[in-house]
């Protein structure tokens, strides 16, 4: 499985959740599948998927789930201690884990290789990590999303993207549009 | 140890409303940074780096809170990718307090390395800028802080040794 099947397995449980999702392939893939006002598309800015979810669901009690990428979170590895040490309940961080840089051509990242992110999670001192085959993501984040526990996923899937249009949205809609949702 | 100078910035941020900060110490900011986490108004979040700092603000701002950041001057450095492309791009707002290493005073000769870029790099950014130099400049924090929520910018404050009264 590649992450726009993944994306679209998963799509009818992230419909009613707010979703930040990652830069590049990742958005375009989530937007073209199932485009809601509860995704908050990143449009630049390599890596701060995680951060920004993280400050969304310590700022307010609605479930926030990041959706990122191994290369992403590598490019800001600083996160994860910071999400092991500000515990959000209501935070799930799935780090699609296809072990290349997607949106850039594929090239091969280091947690493809012999570095794994579940385990630099776990030593960052995130309590609730959860690797997985790409198969079995839908259960566990719909479980992850029951459990009321900070959750990271990391989903080890193949590589390859869908081809899918350019968001050509303008970010302060996406921005305007995501906060609404936020609010309600 | 906090100076009146720190709880005066202090209280003037949660004054304004500002409630949630991400820091990345400076030793200039330590005082300040002492204060804030004291304070029952104030979720703080240190972080690792600047730019993952301003995506935790990003997050916050748009979960409903006012954010600040807290960082030293070097790292605007790491930061111009992500206030182009995520702060200025969605429109978000976010005071930076930012220790001005590399002024009058200033001990490490490297300091100056990005001193002598941080206004250059923050009028290239279009980002409106303000210098705390004397001590009576910190009379105008709040309206910075009202500024900066009104028309959704990152908005830089320096503050220089000579403010600070010196290392």
């Amino acid at each position: 499985m590649i992450r726009s099947e993944i994306l679209k397995e998963i799509a009818p449980i992230l419909r009613d959740q707010l979703v930040v999702c990652n830069i590049g392939i990742p958005s375009q893939e989530l937007h073209a599948i199932d485009d809601q006002p509860t995704n908050f598309y990143m449009l630049g800015t390599m890596g701060l998927a995680s951060s920004i979810g993280l400050g969304l669901a310590l700022a307010q009690p609605k479930k926030v789930i990041a959706i990122d990428g191994d290369g992403s979170v590598l490019t800001n590895l600083g996160t994860l201690p910071t999400i092991a040490n500000n515990v959000a309940n209501n935070f799930i961080l799935m780090i699609v884990d296809n072990g290349s840089y997607g949106s850039t051509g594929d090239q091969p990242t280091y947690a493809g290789m012999k570095t794994s992110l579940a385990k630099v999670a776990e030593a960052c001192g995130c309590e609730n990590v959860v690797e997985c085959a790409a198969e079995d993501t839908g259960r566990v984040l719909q479980e992850a999303l029951d459990g009321d526990q900070m959750t990271i996923i990391v989903c080890k899937c193949e590589s390859g993207n869908a081809k899918m249009p350019v968001i050509t949205m303008d970010p302060v809609v996406i921005r305007d549009r995501f906060m609404t949702e936020v609010a309600k | 140890m906090a100076k009146d100078i720190d709880r005066r910035i202090v209280s003037d941020l949660t004054e304004k409303g500002v409630n949630f900060i991400t820091t990345v110490p400076c030793k200039q900011l330590a005082g300040v940074i002492e204060v804030l986490e004291e304070s029952p108004d104030i979720h703080h979040v240190p972080s690792n780096k600047e730019d993952e700092g301003m995506g935790l603000c990003a997050g916050a701002f748009m979960g409903g809170k006012k954010p600040a950041i807290i960082m030293q001057n070097t790292a605007l450095g790491v930061t111009i990718n992500t206030l182009a492309t995520l702060i200025q791009y969605y429109r978000m707002p976010l005071p930076m307090l930012i220790s001005y290493r590399g002024e009058l005073g200033e001990p490490v000769a490297c300091q100056v390395e990005m001193a002598v870029h941080t206004k250059a790099l923050l009028a290239q950014m279009n980002i409106p800028t303000y210098h705390f130099h004397k001590r009576d400049d910190v009379e105008e924090l709040g309206k910075i802080i009202d500024y900066t929520f009104m028309c959704n910018k990152p908005v830089a404050i320096l503050t220089d040794a000579s403010f600070w009264g010196g290392y």
